[in-house]
């Protein structure tokens, strides 16, 4: 008998993982139906969606797009369906879709704020997508500032030409004395020269240029501003502005020098601390008795104003953590090169500071453009305004939801791509290992 | 040997203000100093020859004047009759009960939001996901407009429950009503009540303060106290003798026992709502304009909350819930006792400011006229007597002053769980 212990020589062929745990049938006992309370909770929220989608598909879908009053509406849904709930009124929509979108803006100037948004995106785009667009467009970036205005609110040409005016001689003033004297009084009487420019200078210059070369397209008064457009507007001005603002604020919040410090956090925390209506109402109300007497600035620009303070606030937070998020080698690096204090800021810690600061400027950005609604409470008809004003019309008395709906959903779509964006540009950014 | 001169005493020259940078951190401030008092001046100069020109100088009597408006939804006892200090005061209150309200429930759904996004249920996730985005990308304005027409359009009118056969019906045991008046929820009453303290006399800020509410407090504290004290005891018993004695028992008995005998001494009842007339009498009346206000603010933030959680779990390593399941945790205690500490450090800085942005968010109680501060103070008292610049000016202090208190609470409390490092 010879002991033969058994060896297999060859081995089995792969066996079919069992169905329940591959392909769909896994998937689902997997991700749904794990165990008995996740069961539960599948089965429970399946009756959820099924119970708001029943309620909501047929409201949306089986709806009335055409009629002038939402008497007609009533009227059609009774004849097509029996009875006048759970159908949607979208004729309101169909019939005022371009008052929600422009307000009262004049309607053959549409095409001026579409084309400043078209604008907008082309000015964005070389910062947006540093990478895949020419550095050429940022000539239109630093042009936009002066073209939106002029296509808003039109007019004469040589307005916007002189704001920039101004930035022009204030920088021939800085580089002028810089050289001359000193950096410290460069910067001084570049400021004070800009700013004698726009105050007193730049209203004969307008004036006198408007006279002998009168260049312009058809004025638009600012109470003509309204629905969507104004909450872009309002958005990208405030942003726009307060984005230098913030980052000076930002530094003097950095800063050793105990004023300018101190400053600069009172002012921070101040805005901070009060709600945006509270601000709004200053705008309305206040503004005018801070300035000179017979001043008068229209409601819009007050807001813009205030608007602008606001988010300079929340923007200088937004680069303070740029900032402090910089490693403190990048600032030994740059004193080590012997750069001075606005060389190292401009060359070396500014590009990567705002660099990492994009994502939470688009959220500051989205927050202020969903804030800009507040703006119907001191009376200028926003998209919420808009929809009260529909409301008081007799035609239309007693439609909540289709409006609602309209304007929810405009602003979701405009916030929903933003903070895809944002999440997108974090996860560019993220450099590190994980 | 070489000597050693002195170097040469240095003479201070003004252009050393300019190129110095010793002396040039100082200018700079003088200047900045100068340019901000020079700011303020002209503000405050324009500021005086325009209310001059209007012929109203600043002052503050016009508190004193009776407001001769009436706010339905209120914590103390007020009439029209009463002044324009007395109305802001209500509304400073009815301020704090809707961020606080709004607060704790934010934080009861944003935490139960945020976990169920992690959950391993694919729908689960994908519906919380669906939440938080939908309310993150709406305005609040919106959402508060929207709650409101809910509430008036969607719920029965009060006449719909009279009747032979009503086509609606109280909710809860027929405790609750809810219409479109507001919900009634029955109150808690006392038969054998201590009465309130005074507090103020008759002056404006005049307070009742409920003794049997202090009372209620006094026992809870002592409870919870007590609590602590036999917790304590197990856990030096345990560390002891290795034991750890069962006490769950115990405390639920010290918790409840002395409060049940309390209420009983008191006399406690509830008062029902009931349909008389037109309305309803009895109970708590919460208007709509509260529950709007309270419901779209603790939905909207609860979205913000459910994100800040899920970074703040996300962010603790897994090696940490595996190095605690070695150590042979349980579940419950590994999430208490492991997790949650280390979570709660990344949660609480971003949790202070939306708990900050629900209380300034509050202020859009105006919208569907819920009388919080803004309502009073700076809604129907400005207009009335048309103080704007007092009346704005002091709403910011309010809002800034209850803003810094929050945040020196918070703070205070985000102290206390930091991680202390060397």
């Amino acid at each position: 008998m010879s002991d033969v212990s058994f060896v297999r020589t060859e081995m089995l062929p792969e066996q079919a993982p069992p169905a329940s745990e591959v392909g769909l049938i896994g998937w689902v006992r997997h991700n749904l139906f794990s165990g008995w309370f996740n069961t539960v909770l599948t089965l429970v929220s399946l009756y959820a969606i099924y119970y708001v989608l029943s309620g909501i598909l047929p409201w949306i879908f089986q709806s009335v797009w055409n009629a002038n009053s939402l008497k007609e509406c009533r009227e059609i849904m009774l004849e097509t369906w029996g009875s006048t709930h759970g159908h949607a009124c979208w004729a309101v929509i169909n019939d005022r879709w371009l008052q929600l979108l422009f307000g009262f803006y004049p309607s053959h100037l549409y095409w001026r704020p579409i084309v400043s948004l078209v604008l907008l995106l082309a000015a964005l785009a070389p910062v947006l997508y540093s990478e895949r667009v020419p550095r050429k467009m940022l000539i239109l970036t630093a042009a936009y500032p002066f073209l939106m205005p002029f296509l808003m609110w039109g007019g004469t040409i040589w307005g916007p030409i002189s704001a920039a005016l101004g930035f022009v001689i204030g920088w021939g003033v800085y580089s002028v004395l810089s050289k001359q004297l000193s950096e410290l009084i460069g910067m001084i009487s570049a400021a004070v020269a800009a700013v004698i420019w726009w105050l007193v200078l730049s209203s004969y210059f307008t004036g006198a240029m408007d006279s002998v070369l009168p260049i312009g397209i058809e004025a638009v008064q600012s109470r003509q501003f309204g629905g969507f457009m104004l909450a872009i507007l309002l958005g990208v001005v405030a942003i726009g502005v307060s984005l230098p603002i913030g980052v000076v604020l930002a530094l003097g919040r950095q800063s050793d020098l105990l004023v300018v410090k101190y400053l600069c956090v009172g002012f921070i925390e101040f805005i901070r601390g009060v709600p945006l209506i509270t601000l709004l109402f200053v705008a309305s109300l206040l503004l005018n008795l801070f300035l000179p007497p017979n001043t008068n600035f229209d409601i819009i620009l007050r807001v813009m104003i205030m608007m602008t303070l606001f988010s300079a606030a929340y923007m200088a937070e937004v680069i303070r953590g740029g900032l402090a998020a910089l490693p403190r080698g990048q600032y030994e690096g740059a004193d080590s090169l012997g750069l001075n204090y606005w060389q190292a800021q401009r060359l070396i810690i500014m590009p990567q500071a705002l660099k990492i600061s994009i994502p939470g400027i688009v959220s500051t950005f989205i927050g202020i453009f969903k804030d800009t609604t507040l703006v119907s409470i001191i009376g200028l008809f926003d998209v919420i305004g808009l929809a009260s004003a529909i409301r008081a019309d007799t035609a239309w008395n007693g439609i909540y939801w289709e409006l609602f709906a309209f304007i929810a959903a405009l602003f979701f779509v405009v916030c929903f791509s933003m903070s895809r964006y944002s999440m997108y540009l974090e996860r560019k950014l993220q450099t590190g290992h994980h | 040997m070489t000597t050693l001169t002195d170097p040469p005493k240095e003479q201070f020259r003004l252009s050393m203000l300019l190129y110095d940078t010793r002396y040039r951190s100082a200018t700079i401030q003088v200047i900045a100093l100068i340019g901000f008092m020079l700011l303020a001046a002209w503000i405050i100069s324009n500021t005086i020859q325009n209310l001059e020109a209007l012929g109203k100088p600043v002052e503050f009597g016009f508190f004193g004047e009776p407001a001769s408006y009436d706010i339905n939804q209120r914590l103390l006892e007020y009439d029209s009759r009463d002044s324009h200090l007395r109305a802001a005061f209500i509304g400073l209150l009815n301020t704090l009960v809707v961020a606080v309200l709004g607060c704790i429930t934010a934080t009861i759904v944003g935490v139960m939001v945020g976990v169920l996004r992690l959950s391993n249920n694919w729908l689960i996730a994908r519906i919380m996901t669906v939440y938080v985005e939908m309310f993150r990308n709406v305005p609040v304005l919106l959402w508060i407009v929207l709650a409101m027409a809910i509430l008036i359009e969607g719920l029965p009118a009060p006449n719909a429950f009279r009747g032979e056969n009503p086509t609606a019906s109280m909710d809860l045991f027929n405790s609750v009503a809810v219409t479109n008046r507001g919900v009634y929820i029955p109150e808690f009453l006392f038969s054998r009540s201590l009465g309130d303290i005074h507090i103020f006399g008759t002056s404006s800020l005049r307070f009742d303060i409920s003794l049997d509410l202090i009372a209620f407090l006094i026992v809870l504290g002592g409870s919870i106290f007590t609590m602590r004290k036999v917790s304590a005891w197990a856990a030096a018993k345990q560390e002891s003798t290795g034991d750890r004695p069962k006490i769950w028992h115990i405390q639920l008995g010290i918790l409840f026992v002395p409060m049940i005998i309390l209420m009983t001494a008191l006399g406690l009842y509830l008062g029902y709502p009931e349909l008389k007339g037109f309305n309803f009498k009895g109970g708590t009346h919460m208007r709509n304009s509260l529950i709007a206000l309270w419901m779209a603010l603790s939905l909207y933030t609860a979205a913000f909350i459910a994100e800040i959680v899920r970074a703040g779990i996300l962010a603790i390593s897994k090696g940490q819930t595996e190095a605690a399941a070695a150590l042979g945790l349980r579940q419950g205690r590994i999430m208490r006792l492991v997790i949650l500490p280390q979570a709660l450090r990344v949660i609480i800085p971003p949790m202070i400011s939306n708990y900050l942005n629900l209380t300034k968010n509050s202020s859009l109680a105006i919208a569907v006229g819920y009388m919080d501060i803004t309502g009073t103070l700076g809604g129907i008292t400005m207009n009335q007597t048309g103080r704007e610049l007092e009346c704005v000016l002091l709403l910011m202090l309010v809002y800034l002053a209850i803003s810094l208190s929050i945040s020196a609470v918070m703070n205070w409390y985000n102290n206390r769980v930091k991680l202390v490092e060397r």
